[in-house]
């Protein structure tokens, strides 16, 4: 991993998560640009098959896929840790309307962090997920990522939930400074 | 005193047109669109102009999820033409999403937004719109091409055009007075609503 919390060409689960959400009919990558979540925007981003969505706000990636779930599309969001609480209120529509949802969520505040303003939001992360009834699921190590993208996307899609899977920073790479 | 004041450079006209004839005056073939109605006018009004049509997804909450639910949904259905329609407030809630829907330009998404000035569903009190902020200014400047104003009847058949034809994304602002929608029973089961509009369109829940 980089200096900076950017998965560097070496780890091989960001193209394998990228082949896996796209075997699994994704259509639609919803993100708020993060480091962690580098490769699979560029991938997104060079698949004329996608539709790769930069938002300005993560919760506007909630409505989307809640949006094309109307449409019989499956999206995914990707996020930072400190998207996580922008999304709060509008994770109504998705457990109230038993939408499913996938999202990545990259951790800051986590193993390793060295910028103290990240811990409010990063260690917060699951239980304000949890409190609104969305499943967290956490991935450590390079060798379980794909495993557990397989049970989230089984639990997202087809049991049709709310599904978080948290990249810890012990996988991704703290930030230094 | 705590009283708000006008925006000094907004020199809008006053709004004249009541929602209740403007709504359907502007979109008298609902049933033509896949259809988002934002909280809590919007919804109510598309659900009172279907008949509690199957193709309309009222919202009851999650107050600003309107445009991004009406941009999935273009999205995930391009050969249907997605009409999201909104409030002043929601859509001040989430201004951004104006911008993403400019940058992804779905050719078949329109966007209505209906400005009364108040946030009607909470004692009335006035919006930044009410208070001078356009919203038809903040579209265009996010880059969507085709935006247009009704301040008056005169300005509703360029407005039904825009809807209709196939111009591509497009923003329409409907100025109306403070008063109620049009109104029917409505279900605010959220879950019940998904599968309704998922069954009608796609078959399956």
């Amino acid at each position: 991993m980089s200096e900076h919390g950017e998965v560097t060409g070496n780890a091989t689960w960001p193209d394998a998560l990228y082949d896996l959400l796209r075997a699994n009919d994704v259509t639609q990558f919803a993100y708020v640009p993060d480091a962690g979540h580098k490769t699979m925007i560029d991938r997104s981003l060079a698949d004329p098959d996608v539709h790769s969505i930069s938002l300005t706000t993560e919760e506007e990636g909630v409505a989307l896929a809640a949006g094309a779930d109307l449409g019989g599309a499956r999206a995914v969001l990707l996020m930072q840790s400190s998207g996580a609480g922008n999304c709060i209120n509008m994770l109504s529509l998705t457990v109230g309307g038993r939408f499913p949802l996938l999202t990545f969520i990259s951790m800051r505040g986590d193993f390793g962090e060295g910028n103290p303003w990240q811990f409010p939001m990063g260690q917060a992360t699951q239980k304000v997920l949890e409190a609104m009834n969305v499943i967290v699921l956490r991935a450590d190590h390079p060798n379980e990522v794909i495993d557990v993208a397989k049970a989230a996307i089984t639990m997202a899609y087809q049991s049709g939930l709310a599904v978080a899977v948290l990249l810890s920073q012990r996988l991704i790479g703290a930030k230094k400074f | 005193m705590a009283q708000h004041k006008r925006i000094q450079n907004a020199n809008l006209p006053e709004a004249t047109l009541d929602r209740r004839q403007a709504v359907p005056a502007l979109i008298p073939n609902p049933h033509d669109f896949l259809v988002i109605g934002g909280l809590a006018g919007a919804a109510q009004e598309l659900t009172a102009m279907t008949d509690d049509g199957a193709g309309v997804y009222g919202l009851g909450g999650a107050m600003g999820a309107a445009l991004g639910m009406g941009l999935g949904l273009a999205l995930a259905q391009p050969g249907r033409k997605v009409l999201a329609v909104t409030g002043d407030g929601e859509l001040l809630m989430n201004l951004g999403t104006l911008a993403t829907c400019a940058v992804l330009n779905p050719g078949n998404l329109r966007i209505v937004c209906v400005d009364n000035g108040h946030y009607g569903e909470t004692g009335n009190q006035d919006s930044h719109t009410g208070l001078g902020v356009q919203l038809d200014r903040i579209a265009a400047g996010c880059g969507i091409s085709t935006v247009h104003t009704i301040h008056t009847e005169a300005d509703m058949a360029e407005g039904r055009r825009l809807l209709e034809a196939d111009v591509g994304l497009c923003f329409i602002l409907l100025r109306v007075k403070e008063g109620p929608a049009l109104r029917v029973p409505r279900s605010l089961d959220p879950a019940f609503t998904r599968n309704r509009f998922r069954m009608a369109l796609l078959g399956k829940a």
